[in-house]
């Protein structure tokens, strides 16, 4: 005879709690009333939010939206707090710095294209074939933001296209690791001399391209999004290897890895970001103007990806090492082990410490001011300077902080559902 | 700790062959200056069912361990079927393969369904197509009973469950030899019937099978020997009657008291 084990095949579905149990005024008897200390304490908090709306509203509340300088708001009795006006007249320069007006859609739609473009990497129930657009957008946005001859970025994306077939040419002949290193050298050196050079011919023979605008002339949040979202699109992947490379058997990995990671932590930002600006250019080969604001997203980058390493290598420290062992006993290598049972483990418990790294990467941004360039905060300083709204503080730094407020917060949004959607577990 | 094996167990096809599925030859292994395994020398024919027991910390999971390379040993020689475990990466994936092992605590996947722990293996080491990889699984979970929980998550299932799960995770690579490092001492009782059925129909149709494991009614009715060690060595190993009934050493009667309870 056999025995049946009992086990429920089927669960019971989830049933609301009790009356009574729920709705507000049970939940502020509970909270808010529950002794008599409780209801005072709770009523003077009342009292002093309301009173602290009041006064921000009867500031805020103004009829200055119009007004063009910070004398024409103090000269009309109708207004006696905020001056708007400042939001409305500088908007321009606040989104896009000093680029030209009637380029100015050229930001415009690659924002937009952008948003289409990380769809498909935040929603996975999207099409996959769209993943195809996020790989051609980095090119695709630079072409459109710096303008220029199209070939230089299309030659930097054959640049990798060379590198494939070096090695799959290579690898044949001279094994794995030798084809490997040819193929990565042949690559930069391709992207350091070949690039220009070709580009030049090419532009020669076939121009087409758009009108090109420099760097100086970016700013305001235009030039925030470029920087955070390229940093923050190039430090994950980075992180993950830094973290994976922390890890490794093999001692020159390992020592790179951790001594990157922690001579890069070591260091304020503020402090890669002068590195950028002034010294990086000694060590390139001379000639080679290096633009200025990629310089900073690399800096940002190398910076927001030693964090992210460690991020990382925390969630990896958090799962049991049964399951690297399952994934060896089944026979999985390495990358596969890692990119289909470790990395989406590990990646969904930092979640938080990832889009909290990206959220303070996006709000350090606003430190490029100090090395000159135009970002939101830089161009309060300027806005400022003018004479037109000399002396106005508060209504810039609202506005600027909610702007941040409102990228940051929505990236927490998604970190949260994110989380939501993974939970495997009831 | 043990309870009695209820299932008839139908001795008919498990059958012995003459062909030597693993071969250990002198091994030595060590932890740092801990001397974890000392020179171990056994050898597995296809077919048998070998269970290994002795005290808690005496290398029993080490031993198993080191024949998938999951451990790597210091000295001696470890041959899985035909191919030595050096460390050359091509012998040692290939022998994972075709080795198949169950542990303490499942260690299922949990960020996918039970379908997709069961074909990840399949489709990215055989390189099966992903249909054929989920008939594949959907088989093997049949024959541990669970088709039903394919599309849940391990999280959504009892112990017991996720263990037969396991089971089915490594049968689906169609392993020729399957080792078991205590798969059933972190389930309730109840649950241990189960796992051990499933585990006894596996060896009526020929399986190799090492199996650490403290079940000496599942020993006596399934094993064709068992393997008592202690302090890092094999101490003795006999047939499952000879082995319960006549201990040779002092080690294994002590050990066999306590574990029987008389
Ligand atoms: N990674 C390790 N580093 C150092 N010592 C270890 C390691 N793993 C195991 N040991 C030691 O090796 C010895 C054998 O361990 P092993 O896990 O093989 O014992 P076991 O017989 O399986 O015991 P149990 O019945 O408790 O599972 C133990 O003394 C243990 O402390
Ligand atoms: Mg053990």
């Amino acid at each position: 005879m056999k025995m049946e084990p009992f086990v429920r095949t089927e669960m019971l579905s989830e049933q609301p709690a009790p009356l009574g149990e729920t709705g507000v005024l049970k939940w502020m008897r509970e909270n808010l009333f529950s002794s008599i200390l409780n209801s005072i304490i709770s009523i003077l908090a009342l009292v002093a939010i309301i009173l602290a709306f009041m006064v921000l509203m009867s500031w805020a509340m103004q009829p200055s939206w119009a007004s063009t300088s910070l004398s024409q708001c103090q000269d009309d009795p109708a207004i006696t707090g905020a001056c708007w006006g400042v939001i409305n007249n500088r908007f321009n320069q606040l989104m896009f710095g000093f680029y030209p007006r009637v380029e100015q859609w050229r930001p415009t739609l690659a924002f937009i294209l952008m948003l289409v473009a990380v769809a498909p990497v935040l929603f996975n129930n999207l099409p996959r074939k769209m993943m195809w657009f996020s790989v051609v957008y980095p090119f695709l946005a630079v072409i459109l933001l710096w303008g220029g001859t199209i070939w230089g970025p299309l030659l930097v994306l054959a640049g990798f296209a060379i590198g494939f077939i070096l090695f799959k040419v290579l690898f044949g002949i001279v094994g794995n690791l030798a084809a490997m290193l040819i193929a990565v050298f042949a690559t930069l050196l391709w992207w350091l001399y070949g690039v220009s050079m070709v580009a030049e011919v090419l532009s020669g023979i076939i121009p087409i391209g758009l009108e090109p605008i420099e760097s100086s002339k970016f700013g305001g949040f235009m030039l925030s999004i470029t920087i955070g979202v390229s940093g923050i699109a190039l430090s994950l992947p980075i992180g993950i290897m830094l973290a994976l490379g922390r890890q490794s058997d093999m001692f020159i990995i390992k020592t790179l890895s951790v001594g990157f990671i922690e001579l890069i932590r070591g260091v304020p930002l503020i402090t890669l970001l002068f590195v950028a600006s002034v010294l990086l250019n000694f060590f390139l080969p001379p000639g080679t103007d290096f633009d200025l604001i990629l310089r900073v997203i690399i800096m940002v980058t190398i910076f927001a990806s030693a964090y992210m390493a460690e991020v990382i290598r925390g969630g990896l420290a958090a799962l049991p090492s049964g399951q690297y062992e399952a994934a060896d006993a089944l026979g999985l290598d390495y990358w596969q082990s890692m990119r289909l049972i470790i990395m989406p483990q590990a990646l969904k418990i930092s979640i938080p410490g990832i889009v909290g790294n990206f959220i303070g990467l996006f709000k350090d941004t606003t430190l490029v001011s100090i090395i000159g360039l135009l970002d939101p905060v830089g161009l309060i300083v300027t806005i400022q300077g003018s004479s037109d709204w000399n002396g106005i503080v508060w209504e810039l730094f609202l506005f600027v902080a909610m702007m941040f407020w409102i990228f940051t917060f929505t990236m927490s949004r998604y970190s949260m559902y994110l989380e939501n959607k993974l939970k495997t577990t009831h | 700790m043990s309870q009695p094996v209820k299932k008839e167990v139908d001795r008919s096809a498990m059958q012995v062959s003459d062909e030597v599925a693993i071969e250990i030859r002198n091994m030595n292994k060590w932890y740092g200056d801990f001397h974890v395994l000392k020179d171990i020398n056994m050898t597995v024919n296809r077919g048998e069912r070998i269970v290994v027991c002795g005290p808690s910390g005496s290398g029993k999971s080490t031993l198993i361990r080191c024949i998938n390379r999951l451990e790597v040993h210091q000295k001696g020689d470890i041959i899985v079927d035909g191919t030595e475990l050096s460390s050359d990466l091509k012998n040692i994936d290939k022998i994972r393969s075709e080795v198949g092992m169950c542990f303490q605590h499942f260690n299922l996947f949990p960020h996918l369904t039970i379908l997709e722990n069961c074909t990840l293996a399949p489709i990215w080491v055989r390189k099966t197509p992903k249909k054929e990889a989920e008939e594949i699984a959907m088989h093997f979970l049949e024959k541990v009973k669970i088709p039903e929980q394919a599309l849940k998550y391990p999280g959504q299932l009892s112990g017991g469950q996720q263990q037969r799960v396991a089971i089915a995770r490594s049968l689906c690579m169609k392993p020729r030899i399957m080792l078991f490092d205590e798969p059933t001492s972190a389930l309730d009782p109840e649950m241990i019937a189960e796992v051990l059925d499933t585990m006894i129909e596996l060896a009526e149709e020929g399986m190799t099978m090492i199996c650490v494991t403290h079940e000496m009614g599942f020993a006596r009715k399934v094993a064709n020997r068992v393997i008592f060690m202690d302090a890092g060595q094999i101490v003795e190993q006999n047939e499952p009657e000879e082995f319960f009934n006549n201990p040779q050493s002092e080690r294994t009667q002590l050990f066999l008291s306590q574990i029987l309870g008389h």
